[in-house]
């Protein structure tokens, strides 16, 4: 976190792992002189009464400059014939167990963005599992954004034809917003969490390309109805295909497999 | 809280348009489906436009009902949530707005 504003995003860090574990840093430049445009952190203007205004009309889009980045990223990745797939979830719900299995049973290269607001815990265990990683660190931010995801492809540089995963800050509301420039986005849910997220959380299973249901080898101990889930999901998404699995026995993983293509 | 995220991005495309002219008022159309609570985003405004020449700048956002044409009844309504039903019983609904989040004026000085 950006300890002049207090702004998450410009408090970003992109950290790298290289073969032994050891972490370098990517500094990120966050000016605060004056005239230092929309982040600036100059004198205090304080607003003048009774001085006549005019209107200016702007009508622009406020996400406009995410936009343009996440179209620039969506160009490189194509460019390379990267496949790009945001996975979005709530903390706990098996992103990084899903990832680690996927490594391992990958006919093509993988390598992975890191999202997380502290702690590069993840970033090592993709190392782990066998393919490059590099750790975003938010710190106060709920999700990655487009410059972050510019920043980690730069540190990464992913293989040509190869599969890139974005793993998103552990959040059911704030990612669903913001454009990466991947081609696919993947909710994963775990059956711990309950069959009422799809309507609790509407925006990020109405953004879905698939929803992959997780921990299914513990549906005899909790109360979860599969039925009202996928029906839930497709009254807000209607063609979202929901993949059921269990990432830590394999189970069902061959349709998530099939799945990426 | 991506509602700061959105309030730097409001005041950073409002002061590309603007620079250093003092603005006074800023003006905000959020569609219903956009998923950005507007007394959230009014709170982080005034965080994010401290320092600038927007601080102390009123924002005024007018929210816009989302529409929706449903396929099976071929009728256009509504919608304010982004559950896609229409009164007809179809779930079979195309969206055509309320995920619009954009600043539509600003008064400079």
């Amino acid at each position: 976190m950006c300890s002049t504003c207090g702004c998450g995003e410009g408090g970003a860090r992109v950290s790298a792992l290289d073969e032994r574990g050891r972490t370098y840093d990517d500094h990120h430049d966050h000016d605060h002189g004056p005239g230092a445009g929309a982040h600036g952190h100059g004198s205090p203007v304080p607003p003048e009464s009774g001085t006549r205004t005019h209107t200016l009309e702007l009508e622009v889009a406020v996400l406009a400059k995410n936009d343009e980045l996440a179209a620039a990223n969506r160009s490189w990745l194509a460019a390379r014939r990267i496949t790009a797939v945001n996975l979005m979830s709530s903390p706990g719900a098996g992103k990084t167990t899903l990832l680690e299995r996927t490594i391992q049973a990958a006919t093509r290269s993988v390598s992975v963005v890191e999202g997380d607001q502290e702690t590069l815990f993840d970033a090592r265990r993709i190392r782990q599992a066998g393919a490059r990683a590099v750790q975003v660190n938010t710190g106060a931010g709920c999700h990655l954004d487009a410059a972050m995801v510019a920043r980690a492809l730069a540190r990464l540089g992913p293989d040509e034809d190869s599969v890139l995963f974005i793993e998103n800050v552990g959040n059911l509301v704030c990612p669903a917003l913001f454009d990466l420039g991947e081609k696919r986005k993947v909710v994963v849910v775990s059956v711990t969490e309950g069959d009422d997220k799809p309507l609790k959380y509407p925006h990020m299973f109405a953004a879905a390309d698939v929803v992959v249901l997780n921990k299914t080898d513990l549906l005899p101990y909790v109360d979860f109805d599969t039925g009202r889930f996928t029906a839930d999901a497709r009254s807000l998404n209607r063609h979202v295909e929901v993949l059921p699995v269990s990432a830590r026995t394999g189970a069902n993983l061959e349709a998530w497999y099939e799945w990426l293509g | 809280m991506h509602e700061l995220a959105v309030a730097e991005s409001v005041v950073s495309s409002v002061l590309e348009r603007t620079g250093d002219r003092r603005v006074s008022v800023v003006r905000l159309s959020i569609g219903r489906l956009a998923g950005v609570v507007p007394d959230a985003l009014s709170f982080c405004f005034e965080l994010a436009s401290g320092g600038t020449p927007l601080q102390g700048a009123s924002l005024e956002i007018s929210e816009a009902h989302g529409r929706a044409r449903c396929r099976s009844c071929e009728s256009d309504f509504d919608l304010d949530d982004p559950i896609l039903l229409c009164d007809c019983g179809s779930a079979d609904v195309l969206l055509l707005s309320g995920r619009e989040l954009s600043v539509t004026s600003v008064e400079v000085a």
